[in-house]
């Protein structure tokens, strides 16, 4: 096998995040995390050509957290970044689709969710569903690209992770198990290309219609104990631990207890096979 | 034979004496039979404060107001009392369907699934009237199942009216395909009005998101309250969390929906029937671009505490350190300790369990030598099952666990070890 004919076509959608405490505009960490992925992969699989998309309105404030992403690329041949430029509230979903149709790159890394607008982490899934290309989301790791099917680590709870073979193209997403991103570098910021395309916009009729305020802690569950008896919603706010309702093995040979617990471990499944 | 009451006036006035030489034996006698009340010969209700009431554990006597004067018994009454009073709720010709799709980690309902079937029955007890049906949509890959937790009685008492248990290889591990053929299929036969998903990273969030678009609905995510409203569609308003967790999104109900824990209150006062519903068509076989390949074997040791899953945790009581790192690694589990433990110096400061250390979450947590001061039970509050391996059987770490084994822990261990270690090798030679 020749190794450059090994390289994909990887495409990163970016946007503009907001930084947590100060509400500034920043790379978006889900999606800085993507793009040092496709960076890793691009390592691993020489050939591999980068290309970073964005579809919103250019402004100075999202300009200089888009540049954010392109510093990342210093020594990469990382180069530049199209800006499909619509204006604020406009509905970016059939932009993107549109692109990725005519670009054709074989896999498409997103966040998982905006830090900005709805949020809602629909649009993996949204352009997924205009491309009819398979998802997979919760990536950590691209392992292989072999013969148009990759394979990936996707993250599940608890740190554990499973491997899946996707046929490609497809797009994958990432949120915080993927590599967190190398820092990005001012210069090669500053010095590199912004491809502008500025494009008639759709509107986003709904988004429009509702109601956003920020958000408003939400109550605590107060543990209510629905008992006719005092005595019994005293001890139940009093109680100390639970007891009662568990087995307790006693007076039994040390491998029945062993028994016991391996049954306990196998029946929740927790024993690696 | 019916045991009759037959007052005696002498003891009842030895009784009223307390200077009567036999005061004291009357009395222990009438303890037992409870008269510690009665129509005294002037019509006046005379009580005697020391026939009431039960010796405590500590050996000090109690008085216990509330009519239940059991002591020891009353929790195990008080509790088959809450079980029955459960109302009974059948509905026959449900108005409509509200369809929930459970995450079932580890096959069985999770917090967050009851509060999401409290946020369906919400939906569908709204007009009594014209009541809806819950319809809860599981697949039933899961391994829990044989253990007998997922019966129709857990389900019924969640909320379930009708239950739609859909079984068959293509659905096991990831396989987001399949189980979206089988729910466009439910939406085509069964039409419900709602569709409500956990907003959870193993359950509904993917599924939830993949079927709204595949229905051509733009779903709330993030949804924490709703409201009814008489001006939206669907008759519901509702309150979701956007852009990070910063902002508030109020807007109409959609038809599908995917909420966050603690949405709503999880049913507690009814009991449904959890009828089985089946599917008249066959759901297509969707082509699979995408392959499970099982999960990757995680190095346990490497798996922050506060996520993993299964933990080992030893204390003051374990002795041989040795065999307690062995068992851990055979197990695949990731050790925890208690704070004596670490103060003592057996086990690093970070994987101390308790309210000083470490909150953890694991679903299997095996406490070895640990006497479960309130400092350690604090910590392992959300974890689901608890195993004990202790030589005290009067201690708390006993009473907080689902299984617990009365012995020297040294030993215990050993022989789970040789066990797991006798199969795999079993395995090995089979295979
Ligand atoms: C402010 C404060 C904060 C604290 N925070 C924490 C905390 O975060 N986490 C924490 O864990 N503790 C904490 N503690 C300490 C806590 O109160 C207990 O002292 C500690 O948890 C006891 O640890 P242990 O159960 O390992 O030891 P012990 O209480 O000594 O219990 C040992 C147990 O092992 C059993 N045993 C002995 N030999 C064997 C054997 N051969 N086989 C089987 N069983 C055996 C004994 O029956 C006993 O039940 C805190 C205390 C304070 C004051």
């Amino acid at each position: 096998m020749q190794p450059e004919h090994q390289g994909v076509a990887v495409t990163v959608l970016v946007s503009v995040g907001r930084h947590p405490l100060t509400g500034r505009a920043r790379r978006a960490d889900q999606d800085a995390r993507g793009l040092e992925l496709a960076l890793g992969l691009e390592e691993r699989l020489p050939g591999s050509r980068i290309n970073l998309l964005h579809a919103g309105p250019r402004c100075e404030e999202s300009e200089s957290a888009l540049r954010g992403y392109l510093g990342m690329g210093a020594g990469t041949g990382l180069e530049h970044l199209t800006l499909l430029e619509q204006p604020e509230g406009a509905d970016a979903i059939p932009a993107l689709a549109e692109h990725l149709a005519s670009a054709t790159p074989q896999l498409v890394i997103t966040g998982a969710r905006a830090e900005r607008g709805e949020g809602s982490g629909l649009l993996p899934y949204a352009l997924a569903e205009h491309l009819g290309w398979p998802l997979v989301n919760g990536l950590a790791a691209v392992e292989k690209v072999e013969h148009g099917v990759a394979t990936l680590l996707q993250a599940l709870p608890r740190g554990q992770r499973r491997r899946l073979q996707v046929r490609l193209p497809a797009i994958v997403s990432v949120d915080g198990a993927a590599p967190a991103p190398r820092q990005s570098a001012f210069g090669p910021a500053r010095r590199a290309q912004l491809e502008v395309t500025p494009l008639a916009a759709e509107r986003d009729h709904e988004l429009a219609e509702w109601a956003m305020a920020p958000a408003r802690k939400r109550p605590k569950r107060l543990k209510i104990i629905k008992s006719a008896s005092a005595r019994d919603r005293f001890k139940a706010a009093a109680a100390k631990a639970e007891g009662g309702s568990g087995q307790v093995l006693e007076g039994v040979s040390s491998e029945q207890g062993a028994d016991a617990i391996l049954k306990l471990l196998r029946e929740e499944g927790v024993l690696p096979r | 034979m019916t045991k009759m009451l037959r007052r005696d006036p002498r003891r009842e006035w030895i009784a009223r004496n307390r200077l009567h030489p036999e005061h004291a034996s009357v009395l222990r006698e009438q303890g037992e039979g409870a008269v510690s009340e009665w129509l005294g010969p002037s019509g006046v209700i005379r009580k005697n404060p020391r026939a009431i009431g039960f010796i405590g554990p500590s050996g000090i006597k109690r008085i216990d107001r509330s009519g239940a004067q059991q002591g020891g018994q009353a929790t195990g009454s008080s509790h088959q009392a809450a079980q029955d009073s459960r109302r009974t709720v059948t509905i026959e010709a449900p108005a409509f369907l509200v369809a929930v799709v459970p995450e079932l980690t580890g096959g069985r309902l999770s917090g967050h699934d009851k509060d999401l079937l409290g946020l369906a029955r919400r939906l569908a007890d709204a007009d009594p009237e014209r009541p809806g049906a819950v319809l809860a949509v599981i697949f039933g890959q899961h391994k829990g199942e044989g253990g007998g937790e997922l019966k129709e009685q857990a389900f019924g008492e969640a909320g379930i009216d009708r239950l739609l248990h859909l079984e068959d290889d293509a659905y096991v591990g990831f396989a987001p395909e399949a189980r979206l053929a089988a729910l466009s299929t439910v939406e085509r036969e069964l039409a419900p009005r709602h569709w409500l998903l956990p907003d959870s990273p193993l359950g509904g969030a993917d599924l939830g998101r993949r079927l709204a678009l595949r229905l051509g609905e733009r779903p709330a995510t993030g949804v924490w309250q709703i409201e009814s409203d008489t001006e939206a569609l669907s008759g519901w308003r509702c309150t979701a969390r956007g852009a990070a967790e910063s902002l508030d999104i109020q807007r109409q109900l959609p038809r599908v929906a995917l909420a966050l824990a603690e949405c709503a209150e999880p049913v507690d006062e009814t009991r449904h029937a959890a009828e089985p519903l089946s599917l008249t068509t066959a759901v297509p076989r969707a082509l699979s671009r995408i392959e499970d390949l099982g999960q990757v074997a995680v190095d346990p040791a490497g798996v922050a505490l506060a996520e993993a899953e299964f933990i080992l945790s030893g204390g003051n009581g374990v002795k041989d350190w040795d065999g307690f790192h062995h068992a851990a690694k055979v197990l695949g589990a990731t050790e925890g300790a208690s704070r004596v433990a670490v103060d003592d110096g057996y086990m690093a400061r970070d994987r101390q369990v308790g309210a000083t250390g470490t909150w953890v979450t694991a679903r299997v947590y095996l406490a070895v030598g640990i006497s479960g001061a309130i400092q350690h039970l604090q910590g392992i509050q959300s974890c689901d099952k608890v195993v004990a391996i202790n030589m005290d059987p009067g201690c708390d770490m006993i009473k907080r666990a689902d299984l617990a084994v009365i012995g020297e822990a040294a030993e215990i261990l050993a022989a789970l070890v040789a066990k797991v270690e006798q199969q795999r090798g079993g395995q090995r030679d089979a295979a």
